[in-house]
């Protein structure tokens, strides 16, 4: 058999993809030494293949990682919460069967930090495992690329959960995190239940707001 | 004539550590550890994202369709059988939200018999341009990237579909064939036709017009 160029048309996608016979193959090799038009043919084709094929070609939109982390932290705190909750509904029926005058607000488990900031605002529902970013003087955690961290120009913004975040007294950013902000101002110290604090890992209002 | 460049390989092949790791993780992530996800998906946000886009042709769009099929890919984690490829499922799940959304948007869209009966017809190539290797560096150009996607979107609703899927995610033919509900035969042929209307979409300028220089740049007087 021998290939002419309408041949080598319909089967060079296969030959680029190795699936094709032996003997075509090499008729179609034989073929591409004689004809200038089917290599351009190849040579345009491979590089199409080559250039669609490198991932930078598409480029992620602005902030798309830092989205689906948040959503997927959501997703991962909603999933936590429910199993939470059954275990606060049995923790709390067994404290009051055995230790029937102690209170859970008395409890060292639930002692709340000292914030950084008195300037804090309420918070609520900032999922435990979302990822964010502190400075080492800083008060403030945000959500990394957030333009309002403050740092050193020689200082790295250092990582860490939003759970681990609020232990050490940091304050979510009123602008990146700002959906987890309370319009309220209430002191969580007198209000909050084990399950909020649990689940939201909501920092206090400073005493003196 | 010179001597033929070496035929490519289009698999994309996976390092073992790389694998094995993923591997790890998937366990953990199955075992409870489920903070561990977003590390597994990171290396594949920008296939699933350029999965979405093809499809839906819309970046809010595919942002949305790509960030809900990771998000199913989670809750179904436990579904994913281990000895398929972690990407390939999840580039799948994509696929299938983008297309559910494109029908949901637009039931009218239906694939009209004649453009069925076209894929029988020859495709024959329109430029027979010189197109030699080109750097790969070239994607680093935003207007390159753009006349890239420009092309690809001129195709045809059903050449794109396969083309993305083969060419861009790197989908085997049969995995392709699976997630558009087509024959193997269709695929290949389709892949075919993308490949070449885009050759020779791009073959001109990409071949040497776009890059060649202005005659009249800056230090280069015609006189």
């Amino acid at each position: 058999m021998v290939v002419n160029c309408e041949h080598v048309w319909q089967e060079i996608s296969n030959y680029l993809e190795g699936d094709v016979e032996p003997a075509v193959r090499a008729e179609m090799e034989a073929h591409f030494r004689e004809c200038r038009h089917c290599t351009a043919v190849l040579d345009g084709t491979r590089n199409v293949i080559r250039l669609y094929g490198d991932e930078r070609l598409f480029e992620l939109p602005a902030g798309f990682s830092q989205r689906l982390e948040r959503r997927l932290a959501q997703q991962t705190s909603s999933v936590g919460s429910r199993s939470a909750r059954s275990l606060w509904i049995l923790a709390v029926a067994a404290a009051a069967m055995v230790a029937g005058s102690l209170t859970l607000g008395n409890s060292s488990a639930f002692k709340q930090p000292d914030l950084r900031s008195h300037l804090a605002l309420p918070s609520s529902g900032i999922p435990p495992t979302l990822m964010v970013v502190v400075s080492d003087d800083g008060k403030v955690f945000h959500v990394p690329g957030c333009k309002f961290l403050h740092k050193h120009d020689d200082e790295s913004p250092v990582l860490m959960t939003a759970a681990d975040a609020l232990r050490k007294g940091y304050a979510p950013c009123v602008r990146c995190l700002r959906q987890y902000l309370s319009d309220r101002v209430e002191c969580p110290r007198l209000s909050a239940t084990p399950e909020l604090r649990v689940e939201a890992w909501s920092p206090v209002l400073h005493p003196g707001l | 004539m010179g001597s033929l460049p070496e035929r490519i390989n289009i698999q994309v092949k996976t390092a073992d550590p790389a694998e094995t790791r993923e591997q790890e993780l998937l366990r953990r992530v199955r075992a409870g550890e489920k903070q561990l996800f977003y590390e597994v998906v990171k290396p594949y946000e920008r296939r699933v994202y350029s999965a979405a886009l093809a499809v839906l042709r819309n970046e809010a769009d595919a942002e949305d369709a790509a960030q809900e099929a990771i998000l199913k890919a989670f809750t179904h984690i436990r579904q994913f059988r281990a000895e398929a490829r972690f990407s390939t499922w999840l580039i799948q799940i994509a696929v299938n939200e983008a297309l559910m959304r494109r029908r949901r948007a637009h039931p009218e869209i239906i694939e009209p018999i004649g453009e069925r009966q076209e894929e029988d017809g020859q495709y024959t190539p329109r430029d027979f341009a010189d197109w030699r290797e080109i750097p790969s560096e070239v994607l680093e150009r935003k207007e390159v990237r753009q006349k890239l996607a420009d092309a690809v979107a001129t195709l045809a609703q059903k050449y794109r579909d396969v083309f993305v899927l083969r060419d861009v995610q790197h989908l085997s033919i049969e995995e392709t064939a699976e997630a558009l509900g087509i024959s193997r035969a269709s695929v290949k042929t389709r892949l075919l036709r993308a490949r070449l209307m885009l050759r020779d979409l791009l073959a001109p300028g990409l071949g040497g017009a776009w890059f060649a220089r202005l005659p009249f740049e800056k230090g280069s007087k015609p006189w």
